[in-house]
């Protein structure tokens, strides 16, 4: 029974994938990517993998979303000029290449020998790490330095980002202006659905000590929230050198850069002692929330671009 | 749940990553390009999960944390990707 739900979801989600990638207009391809994002976490909670499934919806459909819609409307007032397609030799070739690859994956993989995996060592361990939740555990204290490169990663993108910003519009505030019609379907979502995004975020956060949640998952829907609520009139974008959003940012890098200070006193760099894993950990994971929070909304604001809509 | 039943997600992801490189080579539109990254992006975390929970003892935490940092890293080249087609644009939108 559930070989048959996989094998149609699969079939499903090659199909959306396909629509996205091959289908005649570039908006309805974002369309068909965001449903294709929501497929995929489908796809993780029929693999057990609930917290991945969380990230996959938030960040992976959610956020890549928006910032598709937002990329896709700049580029149509811009109108820029539509580059024509390849040659057709190029598009047979290509697809060539492409089935090339996929045979080749299928082969090897069926060649792989089977590995027992890591999670008796995971759950061996688990005691000592201040967490319930064998992700949170390995994202927070067994891999920390992937974590910690990851929010770097991040910081990074934020700053490329507003390097992309003409001289005359810097500082000002992020992105540009959103005009919402004051009664419209729009203005309401956004006074019913950032409270809740703001509860549901706040619990994804906490409940990431012992169950599917955690930091990344949390701080995306808090992203969410306050996207919406400047998206649709109730909130003013913040300004590029606004200090309170730029402490927000710097919180969670920070904050984690110190921890892994503090371990070279007692050990090593990001060592966490386990008598005190689990206050660490808590903290760890709120201040990073704020700081996903706050980078990823900074993110989908964009550079500031006022100057363009008054 | 067994391998078996988790092998339609395995076939699945290696299509999603031919699909995408397709995409990825043939789409004249910088926008649908970075579609295209993103399908093979989440065909390769799809994969990776896919292969790593065929054992009776349940899912492995550790390509699951892996994957929730890569899904992270690839927004982040999404949103850093998408603000230079926008300032290509921009200027003019020409290729070089």
């Amino acid at each position: 029974m559930s070989l048959a739900f996989n094998t149609l979801l699969s079939l499903i989600i090659v199909a959306v994938a396909a629509a996205a990638i091959l289908g005649r207009q570039a908006f309805m391809a974002v369309v068909f990517f965001i449903a294709y994002g929501l497929l995929i976490a489908l796809a993780w909670l029929r693999l057990e993998a609930t917290n991945v499934a969380l990230a996959e919806a938030a960040i992976g459909a959610g956020l890549t979303g928006i910032l598709l819609l937002v990329a896709w409307t700049r580029l149509r007032a811009l109108e820029a000029p539509a580059p024509s397609p390849p040659h057709r030799l190029l598009q047979v070739l290509a697809g060539a290449g492409a089935g090339a690859v996929t045979l080749g994956l299928l082969a090897a993989i069926s060649q792989l020998p089977a590995v027992p995996g890591l999670q008796r060592d995971v759950a061996e361990h688990l005691p000592v790490t201040g967490t319930d939740n064998p992700v949170t555990a390995v994202l927070l204290n067994f891999r920390t330095w992937d974590t910690l490169l990851e929010t770097l990663v991040l910081l990074a993108a934020l700053v490329g980002a507003w390097t992309l910003t003409r001289d005359e519009d810097w500082p000002g505030r992020a992105g540009r202006r959103h005009r919402v019609l004051p009664d419209g379907v729009l203005a309401q979502f956004g006074r019913v659905l950032p409270p809740v995004a703001l509860v549901v975020g706040a619990y994804l956060v906490w409940v990431g000590g012992y169950q599917p949640g955690g930091a990344f998952q949390g701080g995306t829907v808090l992203a969410a929230a306050w996207i919406v609520a400047v998206m649709t009139g109730h909130l003013p974008a913040p300004r590029v050198d606004d200090r309170w959003m730029r402490m927000a940012v710097l919180i969670g890098p920070t904050f984690f850069l110190l921890v892994g200070l503090a371990g070279l006193v007692v050990g090593a760099f990001l060592y966490i002692p386990p008598g005190f894993a689990k206050p660490v950990l808590m903290a760890i994971e709120a201040t990073l929330a704020v700081a996903i929070a706050a980078t990823l909304a900074m993110l989908v604001f964009g550079a500031p671009e006022q100057g363009e809509s008054s | 749940m067994t391998a078996t039943e988790w092998l339609p997600f395995t076939v699945c992801a290696a299509a999603l990553i031919g699909l995408g490189l397709y995409g990825l080579v043939t789409q004249p539109l910088l926008l649908r390009r970075v579609i295209a990254f993103n399908v093979i992006g989440s065909g390769i975390f799809l994969l990776f999960g896919a292969l790593s929970g065929s054992e009776s003892a349940g899912t492995d935490p550790v390509p699951q944390a892996m994957i929730i940092t890569g899904i992270v890293v690839a927004l982040s080249a999404t949103a850093l990707a998408l603000a230079l087609v926008v300032a290509h644009a921009r200027e003019g939108g020409r290729d070089p």
